[in-house]
């Protein structure tokens, strides 16, 4: 019961801080000896985190490297083709290993499940990783120009969907953080592939063809900044585990680096040094803030608060409405 | 009382009735002859040998090597009672749920949860490849990876048994009957008849947990006659299978990645004007 009392004293103090808490009935502060209601994942931050900032980084990258192609470019091209074959590449390698049982990855090949995000992005990179890595050997060695190209449509058709489906992925769990942020989680991820992949065109192209890459790395960080802000103000008290501890930090650091990575791309972008020290933020504030949003969902698991807090609201909504 | 056949959705043709647990909390005296039963037919490995400090309960909670798992709640009686030290025990056996609308198989990449044809829940040990992603999408916190193995494990219903006509090796040993095993729709009228029963004779918070198929589970295959709220017994109040909501969810992604492919588009346009 000492367990329980703790709980109760924590959200009493809580109680002031969050208006919307006070409208309905305060949630009963019941926990078994405070233990969480829902497992923690099983995921480990270097592999999943990793992977949600580096395929939204190759995801973007082919769809960038296909419209900066059409459009006359040729070295953003190239460079975001080799991104995105490498940031892929490495996912691959990050997601067989963080498998409890990695010789057993092609067991994902056995069945498609639109019911299960993992089972479509497996198909997604099955389809993706093949065609990125072509589109990239085509532009580097400047053979099969055509292959290359239907290859570098392709990869973009299919990145658009790499980069994005990762927010189902973890909102369609039980994990009150990522599941509460499921409407806004595919613009939020959207717009930090783009700042990612914009943010590496930045790193290794000049001045004068780094146009496309700082105008997608600007665009992306705005939408992924609103969407961040959208979805906290939206969740509530599940927004808390966005602004506590390690994730909360990690967060700041992230909305800092990717504010300024994004300011900085288009003020210095006739500057190499500029452009390079802000693509480098970019990049950073991308992969920060996945690491923070999986962080956030970690701590949100571990507290039966989160868990039990909101289905009462929920149940007390409905009791008032007359519909239990 | 609405009928629910996932066995059916699952594409069973002919198939036995579902079956499942009902769990009567009001007589369970924490013996864990289940835990013990269950451990010993299914051959599940140890799982930690600690002391908790959590009254009796030195199990913890539900876990990959724990499929059966009773919570011991001390709750102080009200003053009014003469008393000072009495206590009022909750007991509860806990397990997997064998939800209608089962989110861990719903996401299970590789197909290794499946349906049977009771309507119950299991993983395919030869199957799946460990990768988790039920363990974060089981509301309940039941099923997880174990890490001798790497796989995903949970309560099987002791499908080997049911399947030869025997009862689940934890009913079996449950000396209260507190553990029920049988057909879903007769479980759910003795269920109805006894939280009746107690709540006329008094105990006014016996309420059943998970037998309405309107709930956000559809119902579940073990449900559960509890004597205070969910939580209490570190049960979530009102679950949601997560894969409810995942048709919305798909729109969405298919929206940003959209927008995501148009902003490529929109940054890139002009540059070749620019140029020269």
């Amino acid at each position: 019961m000492r367990a329980g009392r703790a709980g109760q004293d924590r959200r009493a103090t809580r109680g002031g801080r969050g208006g919307e808490e006070l409208l309905v009935p305060r949630a009963r502060p019941d926990s078994y000896y405070g233990r969480p209601v829902i497992k923690e994942t099983v995921w480990e931050a270097p592999d999943i985190a990793g992977y949600l900032f580096l395929g939204g980084l190759a995801g973007a990258s082919s769809l960038l490297a296909a419209f900066a192609q059409l459009s006359g470019n040729s070295e953003l091209p190239r460079v975001s083709k080799v991104a995105a074959t490498g940031a892929i590449g490495v996912s691959l390698a990050a997601l067989v290993h963080d498998l409890g049982r990695p010789a057993r990855f092609l067991n994902m090949l056995r069945v498609f499940k639109v019911t299960s995000p993992m089972s479509v992005g497996t198909w997604l990179l099955t389809g993706y990783g093949p065609m990125a890595g072509a589109a990239a050997a085509s532009a580097v060695t400047g053979r099969m120009p055509r292959a290359g190209a239907a290859a570098t449509a392709g990869a973009a058709a299919l990145g658009a969907g790499v980069a994005t489906y990762t927010a189902a992925l973890i909102c369609d769990t039980a994990v009150p953080a990522w599941h509460e942020g499921y409407r806004e989680m595919p613009f939020l991820f959207a717009g930090s592939a783009a700042s990612a992949a914009g943010g590496l065109g930045m790193l290794a192209v000049g001045p004068d063809r780094a146009g496309p890459a700082v105008r997608f790395a600007a665009g992306g960080a705005v939408a992924e900044l609103s969407a961040k802000r959208l979805m906290l103000r939206r969740m509530g008290a599940t927004a808390e585990p966005y602004q506590d501890g390690k994730a909360g930090r990690l967060l700041r650091a992230a909305e800092a680096l990717t504010a300024g990575g994004a300011a900085g791309a288009v003020l210095a972008r006739r500057s190499r040094p500029g452009l390079v020290l802000s693509g480098a933020a970019l990049l950073a504030g991308s992969a920060l803030t996945r690491l923070g949003i999986f962080e956030a969902g970690r701590a949100s698991a571990r507290d039966p608060k989160y868990t039990v807090g909101p289905q009462r609201e929920r149940l007390a909504g409905r009791a008032g409405q007359g519909t239990v | 009382m609405s009928s629910t056949d996932p066995a059916a959705w699952a594409g069973y043709g002919e198939h036995p009735p579902r079956v499942g647990f009902f769990t009567d909390t009001s007589v369970c005296i924490g013996c864990k002859a289940c835990e013990v039963a269950c451990k010993e037919w299914n051959a599940v490995p140890e799982d930690g040998l600690l002391l908790t400090g959590m009254s009796y309960d030195n199990t913890g909670s539900l876990n990959a090597s724990t499929w059966r798992h009773v919570a011991f709640i001390e709750q102080p009686t009200p003053p009014a009672d003469d008393d000072d030290d009495a206590v009022r025990w909750l007991m509860s056996s806990d397990v997997c749920k064998h939800c209608t609308e089962a989110a861990c198989l719903d996401v299970c990449p590789t197909g290794a949860l499946m349906r049977t044809e009771f309507g119950t829940v299991v993983v395919q040990d030869d199957v799946c490849n460990g990768c988790g992603y039920c363990v974060s999408a089981c509301p309940f916190g039941v099923i997880a990876r174990r890490e001798s193995d790497g796989g995903a494990h949970k309560c099987t219903l002791c499908y080997d048994r049911i399947g030869d006509g025997l009862t689940p090796a934890c009913a079996k040993a449950c000396p209260t009957e507190s553990i029920q095993f049988g057909p879903v729709d007769e479980l759910r009228e003795r269920a109805q008849a006894r939280v009746s029963e107690l709540q006329e004779s008094g105990e006014t918070r016996a309420r059943l947990y998970l037998e309405n198929p309107d709930d956000g589970v559809g119902g579940a295959g073990a449900f559960f006659l509890l004597l205070d709220e969910p939580e209490v017994y570190g049960l979530p109040p009102d679950p949601v299978a997560t894969t409810r909501d995942l048709p919305r969810m798909w729109r969405h992604v298919a929206a940003a990645g959209a927008s995501l492919a148009a902003g490529a588009l929109i940054a890139c346009l002009g540059a070749g004007r620019r140029r020269t």
